[in-house]
C-alpha cells in the first residue's frame, strides 16, 4: 500500500516538475533545430561543429568549403533530423501539456484542447487554406490590372483545349478501366483457392511509384525501327503476330491510352481489394435466394451482388477519379506532355517552371480544384449514406 | 483477407448445381492469366537489371529467361554503376531522411488533433473539424505557387525541413479523418473511468488512445510512407534536383532524361527505387489492406 503511494507520489513529482522542464527544453530544441535544419547544408555545418569540438579543425574546414566527408555529414544530418523531427514533436506535446498542467484546473480544461489541435490547424492553415485563397486570387489577377479573366481566356483557347480533352479521356477511361477490371477480378478471385496470393500479384503495383511504373512501361513500349530486334515486350508480341513495330508513346491519339494503361495497371489492385471485401460482405443467403430464383452465375453477380455493393463501387470510383484527374508523374516522365499527351497538372508544372507564367498556372490549378470538388461531394454524400464519416 | 476456407465454401455454394471442375477451370485459368499479365512488366524490368548491358538491346529479356545458364549473361555491375557514379546511393539516403520524419510527424500531430476532436469538448469543435476534413478536396497543386514563394522568402527551398513540413501538412486532412473515425469509436467507458481516476488528457492520450489505436496508426503510417517515398511532384517543387538533396523518384526521373535508352542503368535505378516500398508492402500487406478499407469503406 505504502509502496504504491510512494510510487504515485514519485510519479506526481515527475509529472509536476520534470515534465514542464522537459517541455521548455523541447520547445528550445525545436526552435534551435528549425534554425539549424533550415540551411540546405545543415549536415555539413553540424558535422563541422562536431569536428571543431573534438579538435579536428582540418576536417571542419574542409566540410565548410564543401569538401570532406559528405556522406558522413549526411548520416549525421539524418540522425539529428530524426531526433529533432520525431523526438522534438513528442517533447513539444508532452512539455506544453505539462506546462498547462501548472495552471488552475478550470483554465487547463479550456486550454488543453487547443494545445492538441493548434499545431494541426497552423499547418493546414499555412499550407492549404492560405495557398488556396492566394492561388484563386492570383488566377484572377492580371499583371497590368483590370483584366480579371485574362488567364482563363488564355487557358480556354488553342492548345489548352487538347489538354482538357486529354484530362477528360483520362478521367473516363482511367476510372472506368480501373473500377471495371477491379470489379471483374474481385468477382473472379473470390472463387479460386489461392485467393490471397492472386490478389498480391494484382495489388503489388500499388507500392510502386508512378515514376518507377513509368520506367517499367517505357521498357514495355520500347520501339525499334523495323528490322532491328524488338526488345520491348509489346512490340515483340505485336511483330510476332505480323504487325509493323509501333512507337506507342509518340503516336497520337493512341499514346494517351498507352499512358492511361499504366494508371489502370496501378489502380486496379486498389479497386479489387476494396470491392473484394465488399463482395465478401454480401450474405450467402442472398446469393442462395437468387440462385433458387433461377439466376445463373453472371446474373447473380451483376444483378444481385453489384447493386448491393453499389456504395463501395462509388467510393472506389470517386477516389480513383480524383487521383486520375490530378495525374502528373506519368505524363511528365513518359512524354513531358509532347505528342498531344499533355494534361492539366503537367501543363501547370510547365507554366510554373518553364514559361514562368504563375498566373496561368494558378488558373490551371483552380480548374483542377473545381473539377475535383463535385467528385469529392459525391464521395462524401455516398459515405454518409453508408453511415460513415463525420 | 478472409480465410481461404471461407471463399472455397462460398464458391462451392455458388456452383453446387454444376460439376465443379467445369465451373472452376475457366475461372482459375482467367485468374492465372491476369496475374501473369500484371506481373510481366515488372518482371521484365527486374530481369533486365541483372543482364549484361550488351545483351539487353540485342535480345528480349524473355529470351534470357529461356536460357538462364548461358555464360556471362548475368551481372551485378548495373547496380554498382547506378549506386556509384549515378548517385543513387545518395538519393536513397535523402529519401530516407525525407520519408521517416514526414511519416512520423503527421501521425503524431494528427493523433493529438483527432483525440481532441473526438473526446474533448471545446467551442468551435465541429466547425473546425469540418474545415480540416473539408480540406481533403484541395488538390495539392493549389498550394504549390504560394508555398514556393513563401519558401524562397524564408530560405526553406531545398531544405529537408521544408519538405517535411509540406508533406506533413498535405497528409494531415486524411490522417485526421482516418484517425478520428477510429478514435471516436473507442468505448466511452474507457475515457470516463480515466477521468474519474484523475488522468489528464495527455495521460489519457498516451496510456489509452495511443496503445489502442496502433492498428489505425500503423495503417496510416504505411500509407504516408509509400506516398512520401514515391512522390515526385512535391519533391521536384520544394526540394529540387540538386545532387545534395534530390530523392529517389527525382533521381530516377533525371536518369530517364539523361540515360533514356541505356536500359541497364534505367532498370537497375528503377528497381532500386522500388525495393523499400515493395518490401514494406509485402511484409505489412495486411495492415495496408486494413488501412485502405478504413480509408474508403469503413
Amino acid at each position: 500500500m505504502a509502496d504504491a503511494e510512494n510510487a504515485r507520489e514519485r510519479e506526481t513529482t515527475f509529472s509536476r516538475f520534470l515534465l514542464p522542464v522537459l517541455g521548455v527544453l523541447g520547445i528550445v530544441i525545436i526552435l534551435v533545430g528549425v534554425r539549424l535544419l533550415a540551411d540546405p547544408r545543415a549536415g555539413q555545418n553540424i558535422l563541422a561543429s562536431i569536428y571543431d569540438l573534438i579538435g579536428n579543425s582540418e576536417g571542419a574546414e574542409a566540410l565548410r568549403r564543401g569538401l570532406g566527408d559528405v556522406l558522413l555529414a549526411k548520416i549525421v544530418l539524418a540522425v539529428v533530423a530524426l531526433a529533432i523531427g520525431v523526438g522534438g514533436v513528442w517533447m513539444l506535446y508532452s512539455g506544453v501539456s505539462a506546462l498547462v498542467g501548472l495552471l488552475n484546473p478550470g483554465l487547463q480544461q479550456r486550454i488543453i484542447p487547443w494545445v492538441f489541435i493548434v499545431p494541426a490547424l497552423l499547418l493546414v492553415g499555412i499550407y492549404l487554406v492560405y495557398p488556396t485563397i492566394a492561388t484563386i486570387l492570383a488566377s484572377f489577377t492580371d499583371g497590368t490590372g483590370g483584366d480579371f479573366l485574362r488567364h482563363y481566356r488564355d487557358i480556354t483557347a488553342g492548345p489548352f483545349l487538347l489538354i482538357f480533352r486529354n484530362n477528360l479521356i483520362w478521367l473516363i477511361v482511367g476510372t472506368l478501366g480501373s473500377v471495371g477490371l477491379g470489379l471483374l477480378i474481385a468477382g473472379l478471385v473470390d472463387r479460386v483457392r489461392r485467393e490471397a496470393l492472386a490478389k498480391t500479384f494484382i495489388f503489388l503495383p500499388l507500392a510502386i511509384s508512378l515514376v518507377g511504373a513509368s520506367v517499367i512501361w517505357r521498357f514495355v513500349y520500347q520501339w525499334r525501327p523495323e528490322g532491328q530486334p524488338q526488345y520491348g515486350l509489346l512490340n515483340a508480341v505485336w511483330t510476332a503476330f505480323g504487325g509493323d513495330p509501333v512507337p506507342w508513346t509518340s503516336t497520337p491519339p493512341g499514346n494517351t491510352f498507352a499512358l492511361i494503361v499504366i494508371m489502370i495497371w496501378l489502380q486496379t489492385g486498389f479497386a479489387m481489394v476494396v470491392l473484394s471485401a465488399a463482395i465478401k460482405g454480401v450474405s450467402v443467403e442472398v446469393i442462395e435466394a437468387a440462385r433458387l430464383d433461377g439466376a445463373n452465375e453472371r446474373q447473380t453477380f451483376f444483378q444481385v451482388i453489384v447493386p448491393i455493393i453499389k456504395g463501395s463501387i462509388i467510393t472506389v470510383a470517386t477516389t480513383i477519379a480524383i487521383v486520375v484527374l490530378k495525374i502528373f508523374d506519368i505524363v511528365y516522365v513518359m512524354t513531358g506532355g509532347r505528342n498531344e499527351t499533355d494534361v492539366v497538372a503537367n501543363r501547370m508544372f510547365l507554366e510554373m517552371f518553364q514559361f514562368f507564367n504563375d498566373g496561368r498556372a494558378a488558373a490551371l490549378a483552380t480548374v483542377l480544384f473545381l473539377a475535383v470538388l463535385p467528385i469529392m461531394i459525391i464521395n462524401v454524400r455516398n459515405l454518409r449514406r453508408q453511415g460513415i464519416g463525420a | 483477407m478472409t480465410a481461404p476456407a471461407r471463399s472455397v465454401e462460398r464458391g462451392a455454394a455458388r456452383s453446387a448445381w454444376r460439376p465443379a471442375f467445369l465451373q472452376r477451370a475457366p475461372v482459375r485459368f482467367a485468374v492465372i492469366a491476369i496475374c501473369v499479365l500484371w506481373t510481366l512488366p515488372t518482371l521484365g524490368l527486374f530481369v533486365t537489371s541483372f543482364r549484361n548491358p550488351r545483351d539487353i538491346t540485342v535480345t528480349g529479356w524473355w529470351e534470357a529467361l529461356l536460357q538462364p545458364f548461358r555464360e556471362g549473361q548475368w551481372t551485378l555491375s548495373n547496380y554498382n554503376l547506378v549506386l556509384g557514379t549515378e548517385g543513387m546511393s545518395d538519393a536513397f539516403l535523402n529519401s530516407l531522411i525525407v520519408t521517416i520524419p514526414a511519416t512520423v510527424i503527421p501521425i503524431t500531430i494528427a493523433a493529438f488533433a483527432a483525440y481532441a476532436f473526438a473526446w474533448i469538448k471545446f467551442p468551435g469543435r465541429s466547425v473546425l473539424f469540418a474545415l480540416v476534413v473539408g480540406l481533403l478536396v484541395v488538390p495539392l497543386q493549389m498550394s504549390l505557387i504560394p508555398i514556393l514563394r513563401l519558401y524562397s522568402d524564408a530560405g526553406l527551398y531545398g531544405t529537408f525541413l521544408g519538405i517535411w513540413l509540406a508533406h506533413t501538412a498535405f497528409g494531415l486532412p486524411l490522417a485526421i479523418y482516418l484517425l478520428y473515425n477510429f478514435i471516436s469509436q473507442l468505448p466511452r467507458d474507457l475515457f470516463e473511468s480515466a477521468a474519474i481516476d484523475g488522468a489528464t488528457h495527455f495521460q489519457t492520450f498516451m496510456r489509452i488512445v495511443l496503445p489502442l489505436s496502433v492498428p489505425a496508426l500503423g495503417a496510416f503510417a504505411i500509407f504516408q510512407f509509400l506516398w512520401v517515398w514515391n512522390d515526385l511532384l512535391v519533391a521536384l517543387v520544394f526540394l529540387g534536383v540538386g545532387a545534395e538533396q534530390r530523392v529517389m523518384p527525382a533521381a530516377l526521373y533525371q536518369l530517364v532524361g539523361s540515360r533514356g535508352e541505356q536500359w541497364h542503368i534505367l532498370t537497375a535505378g528503377a528497381f532500386l527505387t522500388m525495393i523499400l516500398p515493395l518490401t514494406v508492402f509485402l511484409v505489412l500487406q495486411r495492415a495496408f489492406v486494413r488501412g485502405i478499407l478504413a480509408g474508403s469503406v469503413k
